[in-house]
């Protein structure tokens, strides 16, 4: 370990790693009953690293045209070694990491760790949550596969039903009027460079964020620990927590492993443009609930096409959520149990219309 | 409450955990990079393209010869002709998809099952096939025969 | 006349009168439709039903068959000083529609690829003959073609378009009651409605398939010889046809007299053959004729388990690639192979009319040989699925003794700090 130590020293002389070290040497981790919510954070941050390995591991083998991804990916899985495995790995790591993500996001709106100083980490946060749709949906096209196919199709044409500028947006997304091999270039373009690119740069501000402003703790706990000073518990960061998390992952780990090899992700059938869609196409589970939410809404509302009011109904949601900590703050006393009950029916609503989707035909 | 000096049996116990830490994240870890490893190392065959398929090598056909292989997902037929030139058509018959074959004594492709006869550009000529077979071009690179899709769709 | 025809006669021509001028009229004009089309049947001739007419809309009228003079709106029309001819008896038909059909040259005028040896063809046929000998029950040009609204062939709609000629002929040969004096069985159509052909026919609309026309000709419509079916199959059924001429029941079928391929395989009722047919079992066309022990039997016998063999072949292999395939592993390439089985289990079957043993065992040996490679492929599968799940368990074993050595790490840690 000698070896080690020089290294260390080396670099220390030009870098002052020690002041560098520091601050994440006091960094310290609330402990409560309610900790573990601590760990969705970390893991979501895991599995998009794991996204990113394997990721750049299918770009040595994947080809973005229309004429050839379907067959580099049946490639990958067949004959590449252990391709199954990687492709496999970076399917299940896509939806785990949406789930986490989503986890994550409704365990601090019910711990209230949004609220000030943190409200530009709810907001960096709910950014980097549609980033990880924007992923899902763009990494699903590019199988080209029927499904992906038809996916995109009907979610675009959703897109193009947003006034004034849907139809630019839909062109914008698709290279063109329709979906074509246009699309998958652009859309293994966004996946593989520009979704990326953004994403690391608001992580790194969100985990800015989180270092600045320390680890929440949510308000009753507050409440117990101004109550009786001595109560209040913590642990390091370093090895603590860390030691903990690394746990988490591991097992994280060893789930992805189990599934990739037990359920290994499906080819499907190469997509034919000029076939009729399938019928009951529906999109990937995350997006079930608004798809399932358009099924309902009647064609005609009043004077508005009912996909219209979905679509301007659920952007007027996103809106809401992403302004959470102001309408919060704003609504003073009250403001507590708004946002409970509105976390609680976008719970409720996520899932009873997700499992409801599942179920209808 | 433990004392400040390290029981006995400790120092084995704490050989034990740190053997397992170190020998689990050691051996965890070898086991993710093995298969990154062997998945780096391309395959023997160079790709399973969609667009384009060596189907052969330059002399595996004799003049008025064809072969069978494989092009995406269907078989399609190679044919050379007696003038050297090489013509490739899909080998799935439109009537019914049966695999047609080359006909050399006719100089023609015929399709066994209810005698369609198709020229060398795929035309369907006479008998059921409603539509021509589909025509894929072919280039020689080196020694290998190249047959890829017509582009335009 | 009577008055009253007078009379609306007349009122025809003052009706003609009005209209005549806001009428625009194609090369002459057809006045026999003012009339005709408000008569009642059988004189009945409307403008619509002559519109879809491919005669009326080359521009002939009802005076080129019938004769007259159709620029008269009235009686004068139907004179015998200009040529009226009145109804064209049955005998006639034939001979006044080859009057300009079998005319190469007028023919030439209006559509010069159209054939002209209808009238010639027809003579020679049964329906021809029998016309000839004085029975105008048989079938003349009209009745398959229509009359007065007769299509072009192309046109879905005609009477004698491929999807609906069967239908034509069976208006007369499946009325058991109107073909009594000719003797001859009336379930042609019944039984054609219940083959292969009628299916790729009528059901998968492929116009190529096999129709009455098909095998007995159109205008020289005759039933083939018993000695010369198979030539009529042949024409389709190119391999079955060539194995048979070089195979014993030619030779054997003739001289008894049996009509070839139509001995096993029905001339309407051509069903879907299976491999029970070919052997010794309860379906099979072979005991009709063979008795138990004779040298046919044994190959039919040969025959039939080597096509059970290959068929059983396919099914084991296939039910192993469905196995490792719900399994989640990737058998597509291995399933491309197994349709080459496939194809050698069909000119196996194809072989079986050369009647003899050593084509069909040849096949199914091709056949088997894909088998045992998909079989393979199926088995490697199952095994890369062990291999996975192996590899699986061992980096779990792994992950768990580093979890553990965490798990206890943290403990000693936190026990030492108090």
């Amino acid at each position: 370990m000698k070896l080690v130590a020089h290294c260390r020293g080396w670099l220390d002389e030009r870098f002052d790693l020690h002041s560098l070290a520091k601050p994440l040497k006091k960094k310290t981790v609330p402990v409560h009953k309610l900790s573990y919510w601590y760990f969705f954070g970390g893991i979501t941050l895991f599995l998009f690293g794991i996204q990113v390995c394997t990721g750049i591991l299918l770009l040595l083998y994947y080809r973005p045209s229309a004429g050839e991804a379907f067959e580099s990916v049946q490639y990958i899985m067949t004959r590449v070694q252990f391709g199954w495995l990687i492709r496999s790995i970076h399917s299940w790591a896509a939806n785990l990491m949406i789930l986490m993500a989503f986890l994550h996001m409704f365990s601090v709106l019910f711990l209230r760790a949004y609220r000030k100083p943190r409200e530009l980490t709810w907001v960096s946060g709910m950014v980097l949550l549609f980033l990880a749709l924007g992923f899902g949906f763009s990494g699903y096209l590019l199988p080209w596969n029927t499904l992906a196919f038809f996916a995109t199709k009907v979610g675009t044409e959703i897109t193009g039903q947003v006034p004034f500028i849907g139809h630019s947006m839909m062109v914008f997304l698709r290279g063109g009027e329709d979906v074509t091999g246009a699309t998958l270039t652009r859309f293994f373009g966004f996946h593989v460079a520009l979704l990326p690119g953004i994403t690391t740069l608001l992580i790194l501000v969100h985990l800015a964020l989180v270092q600045k402003f320390g680890i929440s703790v949510p308000p009753s706990v507050e409440a117990e620990w101004t109550a009786s000073p001595g109560s209040a518990r913590e642990m390091k960061f370093f090895p603590n927590f860390f030691l903990r998390e690394a746990m988490a992952w591991y097992i994280a780990l060893g789930i992805l492993g189990a599934l990739a090899a037990i359920y290994p992700w499906g080819l499907g059938t190469k997509a034919d443009p000029f076939a009729p869609a399938p019928a009951g196409i529906k999109p990937e589970w995350y997006f079930l609930f608004m798809f399932q939410t358009l099924k309902f809404i009647p064609s005609k509302v009043l004077f508005l096409d009912g996909e219209v009011l979905g679509i301007l109904l659920f952007g007027l949601a996103g809106a809401i959520w992403v302004l959470l900590p102001f309408i919060d703050a704003a609504t003073r006393h009250r403001g507590r149990r708004i946002v409970l009950g509105a976390g609680i029916f976008a719970v409720s609503y996520i899932v009873a219309l997700t499992l409801y989707g599942y179920v209808a035909k | 409450m433990p004392s400040s000096e390290p029981h006995p049996k400790l120092p084995q116990r704490r050989r034990v955990v740190e053997f397992l830490l170190g020998g689990g994240l050691f051996a965890s870890a070898a086991s993710f990079i093995y298969p990154i490893l062997r998945y780096l190392v391309p395959p023997v065959v160079p790709n399973l393209g969609g667009d384009e398929v060596v189907a052969g090598k330059v002399g595996d056909l004799k003049p008025n010869g064809s072969k069978i292989f494989r092009f995406g997902t269907r078989p399609a037929l190679l044919v050379l002709t007696s003038d050297g030139e090489y013509h490739a058509v899909s080998a799935v018959c439109t009537h019914l998809g049966c695999t047609v074959q080359y006909r050399a004594d006719l100089h023609e492709i015929w399709c066994a099952c209810h005698n369609g006869m198709y020229d060398l550009a795929g035309r369907n000529v006479s008998g059921p096939p409603p539509r021509p077979l589909d025509q894929f071009l072919v280039h020689i690179r080196g020694d290998e025969i190249v047959v890829s899709r017509k582009h335009g769709a | 006349m009577s008055p009253s025809r007078r009379a609306f006669a007349c009122f025809c021509f003052a009706l003609l009168a009005l209209l005549a001028s806001s009428r625009a009229r194609a090369q002459q004009a057809n006045n026999c439709l003012v009339c005709h089309s408000a008569l009642d049947p059988p004189l009945q001739v409307t403008s619509e039903q002559f519109s879809h007419d491919i005669h009326a809309q080359k521009g002939l009228t009802c005076a080129s068959c019938h004769g007259g003079d159709p620029s008269k709106a009235d009686m004068d029309a139907m004179s015998k000083s200009a040529g009226f001819r009145g109804k064209i008896t049955r005998g006639q038909i034939p001979a006044l529609c080859g009057s300009c059909h079998a005319d190469a040259a007028f023919m030439r005028k209006y559509n010069p690829s159209l054939r002209t040896d209808q009238l010639s063809q027809y003579v020679t046929s049964v329906h021809g003959k029998l016309l000839a000998k004085g029975d105008s029950r048989v079938a003349v040009c009209i009745d398959c073609h229509g009359v007065h609204d007769l299509r072009a062939v192309s046109d879905v709609q005609s009477s004698v378009y491929p999807l609906n000629v069967a239908r034509t002929c069976s208006r007369c040969h499946a009325n058991a009651d109107y073909m009594k004096p000719y003797g001859i069985p009336t379930d042609q159509f019944a039984k054609y409605e219940t083959s292969v052909h009628h299916e790729a026919l009528a059901v998968g609309g492929d116009l190529s398939a096999p129709t009455c026309t098909t095998c007995h000709g159109n205008h020289g419509a005759s039933p083939p010889g018993v000695d010369t079916v198979q030539n009529v199959c042949s024409n389709c059924h190119v391999f079955q046809a060539q194995l048979y001429e070089k195979s014993p029941h030619k030779e054997a079928f003739h001289s008894a007299g049996l009509p070839g391929c139509v001995t096993c395989h029905s001339n309407h009722a051509v069903v879907h053959p299976t491999d029970e047919n070919v052997g010794t079992g309860p379906n099979a066309f072979c005991t009709q004729c063979h008795a138990a022990g004779d040298s046919g039997s044994t190959t039919a016998e040969n025959m039939h388990n080597a096509l059970e063999q290959l068929r059983a072949g396919i099914d084991s292999s296939d039910r192993l690639l469905q196995e490792a395939e719900s399994s989640g592993m990737e058998v597509s390439e291995a399933r491309l192979q197994q349709d080459q089985a496939r194809d050698a289990l069909t000119k196996a079957r194809v072989s079986v009319h050369s009647f003899a043993t050593g084509p069909v065992e040849q096949d199914v040996q091709t056949g088997l040989k894909i088998t045992t490679q998909t079989t393979q492929a199926g088995k490697n599968a199952l095994a890369e699925r062990q291999f996975r799940r192996k590899g699986l368990a061992l980096s779990l074993i792994f992950i768990l003794a580093a979890v553990l050595g965490l798990y206890l790490t943290i403990r000693r840690l936190e026990r030492a700090s108090g």
